[in-house]
């Protein structure tokens, strides 16, 4: 089976893509396989300045899955483009991850990745819940949401524009709507759901930000629901995640409507699978009788 | 460095054993051609654990042998205890070696100071080290039989204190101070235990001038960098991983518990 997706304008050899935060800059998972056989590396969040991120302890286990409130420590964009993005082998599809606190940051962002030829795609996080500005709050609101999109389109040149969604919304349809109309090429989803953990020896929250992102095996079914839900009510290519850690998952989203998926936690569990589930999806797709993901997207019975 | 085309795979536990206190667990795994240094650890995650326990564990190695790759640990939460029921022929899933290590310096005296279950990583380094310039303070608090401590004092000089009460800790704070203080400008020390003797070890270096360098047990959540939730203070401000840029650290490049 060719595996190969269509994403709009962006060609990828597979559907696996792995989400950002949870790859690095790639460059941390390069001795457990071939970065190029990777459908795509989503980049961890860059911004125009480097954040620290927010104190420790930043992260906390839970049932199926983990919390975290890192609040998007990066290398900021200068050093990332300096030091990171050239060592990242070229065979690698890269999709950049943006973070800011203004519309116009964000376009700003955008204006200067859409000059470097490594970079294939740009992915827009208006759903981070561990920061105070920016994050979700833009994803929260459709009028914010657009203002972020629209100043990204008019910045980002020919790369295809992807905004990632927040499942903190009481209608993840509405922002999607709004997304798409302000110009977005495509979009993923879902960002981590917001969540506690907490100690009743300490009286303490697990994490120093109190909360933070839920993620892991424990959030696919809201995941898998969302999906399903945008891609009714929407016409740009989804690009879904949440909890998936095996073929079938990756195979379920696509069922309810994705045209590619991202792997988060599931990358931390072991540094090599994210390249062991490109080969383990093209097996289950061949085994199952599917010859081409457009044969088989959406194609769930309700 | 293992070998680079196969450095996360599924490894055989050879045995799996308690010691005389049962939280104390001697773990072997396979380990054909593996090759490692005193202080850096791997990561391990049960292929059994399915998804209910989505990290794996960060543990020093004990020793790499022939005979296996060692760990020794403590069982705290749920991870640990469920690792502690492995069996003989189950297969866990290792990545590593991962970190970086103690530097022993051949020329001046090299003093350890091990803090519990934190003297795993010096097992290692003593079998394989010169020992004229190397000896051993170890602090404990279960008997001393319950450690691999006649391994190391078998090969270089130890010795041992207990602290059952918050005077014995007192006391051994004390001690610690005069060992760190008799090797200002001389030697060196290397510390692997409980953060509050980590915090101290440090704050005795800084006050001598000492030269010390420290391995932290930070939560990680993969071990190679890119989680983001090990990370410490340096005393630049700035945040750093311990997966990668430790877990040992010189006492003068980070804060401890910030």
């Amino acid at each position: 089976m060719d595996q190969k997706i269509q994403l709009g304008p962006l060609t990828l050899k597979n559907p696996v893509i792995t989400a950002s935060g949870t790859f690095g800059y790639g460059l941390e998972f390069m001795r457990y396989g071939d970065l190029s056989a990777i459908g795509a590396i989503c980049l961890k969040g860059i911004s125009l300045a480097p954040r620290a991120g927010n104190p420790m302890p930043r992260i906390a286990e839970t049932p199926c899955g983990m919390l975290n409130a890192i609040g998007l420590q990066n290398v900021g964009v200068e050093k990332f483009l300096k030091e990171k993005l050239p060592y990242i082998p070229a065979g690698a599809t890269l999709i950049a991850n943006l973070y800011a606190q203004t519309p116009e940051d964000f376009g700003e962002l955008a204006g200067i990745f859409s000059t470097e030829d490594k970079i294939a795609a740009l992915e827009v996080n208006i759903s981070c819940p561990n920061v105070r500005e920016g994050g979700v709050q833009f994803g929260q609101d459709p009028h914010m949401a657009a203002a972020v999109v629209g100043a990204v389109k008019k910045r980002s040149g020919t790369k295809p524009v992807i905004v990632k969604l927040s499942p903190n919304v009481t209608d993840v349809r509405v922002i999607a709507k709004a997304a798409v109309d302000a110009g977005a090429d495509m979009l993923s989803l879902i960002n981590t759901l917001s969540g506690m953990s907490v100690d009743i020896r300490t009286r303490r929250s697990r994490l120093a930000n109190v909360v933070g992102g839920l993620s892991g095996p424990a959030i696919k079914p809201v995941a898998l629901r969302m999906v399903h839900q945008v891609a009714q009510a929407v016409n740009v290519p989804i690009i879904g995640m949440g909890g998936i850690t095996s073929a079938e998952d990756v195979l379920e989203f696509i069922l309810v409507g994705a045209h590619a998926v991202q792997i988060g936690t599931y990358n931390f569990m072991r540094p090599d699978n994210a390249f062991r589930l490109v080969e383990e999806v093209r097996v289950l797709a061949e085994s199952l009788g599917i010859e081409s993901w457009d044969d088989y997207r959406g194609t769930l019975q309700v | 460095m293992i070998d680079s085309q196969t450095p996360c795979r599924d490894l055989e536990v050879l045995s799996c054993r308690p010691g005389s206190d049962p939280s104390l667990i001697d773990l072997v795994l396979s380990a054909p051609g593996w090759t490692c240094k005193p202080g850096q650890f791997v990561m391990i995650r049960p292929a059994h654990w399915g998804v209910e326990l989505v990290w794996p564990r960060p543990f020093s190695v004990c020793d790499v042998s022939d005979k296996g790759l060692r760990i020794i640990f403590q069982t705290v939460g749920r991870g640990t205890r469920k690792l502690a029921e492995l069996e003989p022929g189950q297969k866990v899933t290792v990545w590593g070696p991962l970190g970086r290590w103690f530097r022993i310096d051949e020329a001046r005296p090299n003093l350890i100071l091990a803090g519990g279950v934190g003297i795993a990583p010096f097992v290692m380094l003593a079998r394989r080290e010169r020992t004229d310039n190397l000896s051993m303070l170890f602090g404990h608090r279960l008997d001393l039989e319950h450690y691999p401590y006649d391994e190391i004092a078998a090969r270089i000089k130890s010795e041992a204190m207990q602290q059952k009460t918050p005077a014995d800790i007192a006391q051994f704070e004390t001690v610690l101070s005069e060992r760190i203080k008799a090797l200002a400008g001389v030697g060196q020390v290397l510390a692997c235990g409980p953060e509050p003797m980590l915090k101290v070890v440090r704050k005795y270096c800084l006050l001598h001038g000492t030269d010390g360098q420290v391995s932290l047990e930070n939560r990680m959540g993969c071990g190679v960098g890119a989680c983001l939730g090990c990370v410490c203070k340096t005393t630049a401000g700035d945040y750093v991983q311990s997966c990668v840029h430790g877990p040992v650290f010189d006492v003068r490049d980070i804060e401890l518990g910030v």
